[in-house]
């Protein structure tokens, strides 16, 4: 978003509503970003009450609406909720794995209004795509690549790189322009929930890293005017944090399939914050009014050297999140910066993660069992 | 989506299909949507692409504008400013030949 609407009190208004549908899934990636705790929230909000939600959020001014989850196609009443979002005017974004796609469905979502698709593809082979997602996806995903551009949708394929894909990072582009992708989105893999548990399988080495951005780059020029090719940077490997969510609390919504209201999918974690459901309080007030929502919006809560550094305004010290998993405390600097007095700790954990792990630590996938145990454990 | 070069006087230009300009009442300006983002616009830029919005050559678009705005001179401007919208993939053209 270039521009950021502004409100009569000084804030800005959101512009991204992010509707979590589900945190049901087909897929059990490795790299998930949903919460490691997802099954304590799988309580949905109903047809009717994502209704009222899509239109607070319109009313206050959002324009971007992503339908996510989880698989959003879980949804049994995934047509119904596209086609208010584009009687109320969002620019509609499905944002999915394809695994519960076929043409009657998304011929449904054309007709309804749905705008674009967000396919993801675990790699470009089915051994690792399927390996990767534990389950067996690839071929239909391939299906549905076709589907998609047969629809006449804009497509944006999205490939999370990580250790055991990155070096197909130029095959994954290849396949991108076979598919007729609009862009490819290579993101990085961030470390947030599963990701943060598999980290010592995902980590990629520096030299990987700087391979990939040379291919990412060299075809961001060759496939100018064709396919806009998107690369999201492996945060760990920078000197500075990235400007998470464009600031708390300032242009991004996120609804957690329950009704939570976060300002960012992976803020569930952090401690002291109680933050508000759509089913107890208005858009308007959650984004406004609730302390949550405020907890880290300008710069009141920031520590040194944030506190008078002159990047504070480009930034905003980095993710909150992860400098609450990485230092226990999340109004510290994200440790990725490397002014932060606990950027050794991301330092280590490069060096250490991206060796390859020792036979006795296996992946963890993203399950129903795999979470419930993290939830019995406390986690 | 064409490939990149300058834009001729004759190309048929319009805005890039799948975008979606709209005026939005909260921010009092029209914006241009497209997947996972949008722009919002300046009055210039919309008075510009509202031009846009079905197909017709640069020289028509540039007439246009003049006519509706005859107190200045913007021809150059509005070269500039479709030139910069072609670059960003905000427009695409069809070549008349």
């Amino acid at each position: 978003m270039q521009t950021a609407g502004s409100a009569s009190n000084g804030q800005t208004n959101p512009l991204w509503l992010l509707a979590e549908l589900t945190y049901r899934c087909p897929l059990q990636c490795l790299y998930c970003s949903n919460p490691i705790d997802y099954t304590k929230y799988q309580n949905e909000l109903t047809t009717e009450a994502w209704i009222r939600v899509l239109q607070e959020g319109r009313a206050m001014g959002a324009t971007q609406l992503g339908f996510s989850g989880g698989e959003p196609l879980v949804r049994k009443d995934l047509v119904d909720l596209a086609r208010e979002a584009r009687r109320l005017g969002y620019y509609s974004n499905l944002i999915t794995s394809g695994i519960g796609m076929d043409e009657a469905r998304i011929a449904a979502l054309k007709e309804a209004g749905l705008d674009h698709i967000q396919l993801s593809f675990q790699a470009n082979t089915p051994e690792l795509n399927d390996y990767i997602g534990g389950a067996k996806t690839f071929e239909r995903k391939l299906a549905m690549a076709r589907l998609i551009k047969h629809y006449d949708y804009p497509m944006v394929m999205n490939v999370v790189l990580h250790r055991q894909n990155i070096d197909q990072t130029e095959q994954i582009l290849q396949m991108a322009e076979e598919l007729e992708a609009d862009y490819i989105e290579l993101a990085n893999t961030q470390y947030y929930g599963w990701a943060k548990v598999n980290r010592s399988q995902l980590l990629p080495t520096r030299e990987q890293v700087e391979r990939a951005e040379a291919i990412a780059h060299d075809y961001q020029e060759r496939f100018k005017g064709r396919m806009k090719v998107y690369y999201v940077v492996p945060d760990y490997f920078e000197d500075r944090p990235k400007p998470c969510m464009a600031g708390w609390g300032s242009v991004f919504l996120n609804v957690a399939p329950d009704g939570t209201a976060l300002p960012c999918h992976a803020a569930h974690q952090l401690p002291g914050l109680d933050f508000p459901n759509v089913r107890d309080a208005s858009l308007h007030w959650i984004w406004h009014e609730s302390p949550a929502f405020n907890a880290f919006r300008g710069e009141a809560w920031m520590k040194e050297p944030c506190r008078t550094c002159p990047e504070r305004a480009k930034d905003f010290g980095g993710c909150r999140c992860q400098a609450y998993m990485l230092t226990g405390d999340a109004a510290n600097a994200d440790p990725v910066c490397s002014l932060s007095p606990q950027h050794a700790i991301v330092l280590e954990a490069i060096d250490e993660d991206q060796v390859v792990p020792p036979a006795d630590q296996l992946p963890i996938f993203r399950s129903n069992k795999n979470s419930r145990q993290f939830v019995e454990a406390g986690v | 989506m064409a490939e990149s070069a300058a834009l001729q006087p004759d190309d048929i230009i319009s805005i890039t299909r799948h975008f979606r300009l709209q005026w939005e009442e909260v921010q009092q300006a029209h914006v241009l949507l497209y997947p996972e983002g949008m722009v919002t616009l300046n009055g210039p830029a919309a008075e510009i692409l509202t031009r846009c919005q079905e197909a017709k050559s640069v020289t028509q678009v540039v007439e246009e504008l003049q006519q509706a705005f005859p107190q200045d001179d913007i021809a150059a401007d509005v070269r500039e400013f479709l030139e910069d919208a072609y670059a960003n993939g905000w427009l695409c053209i069809e070549r008349a030949d």
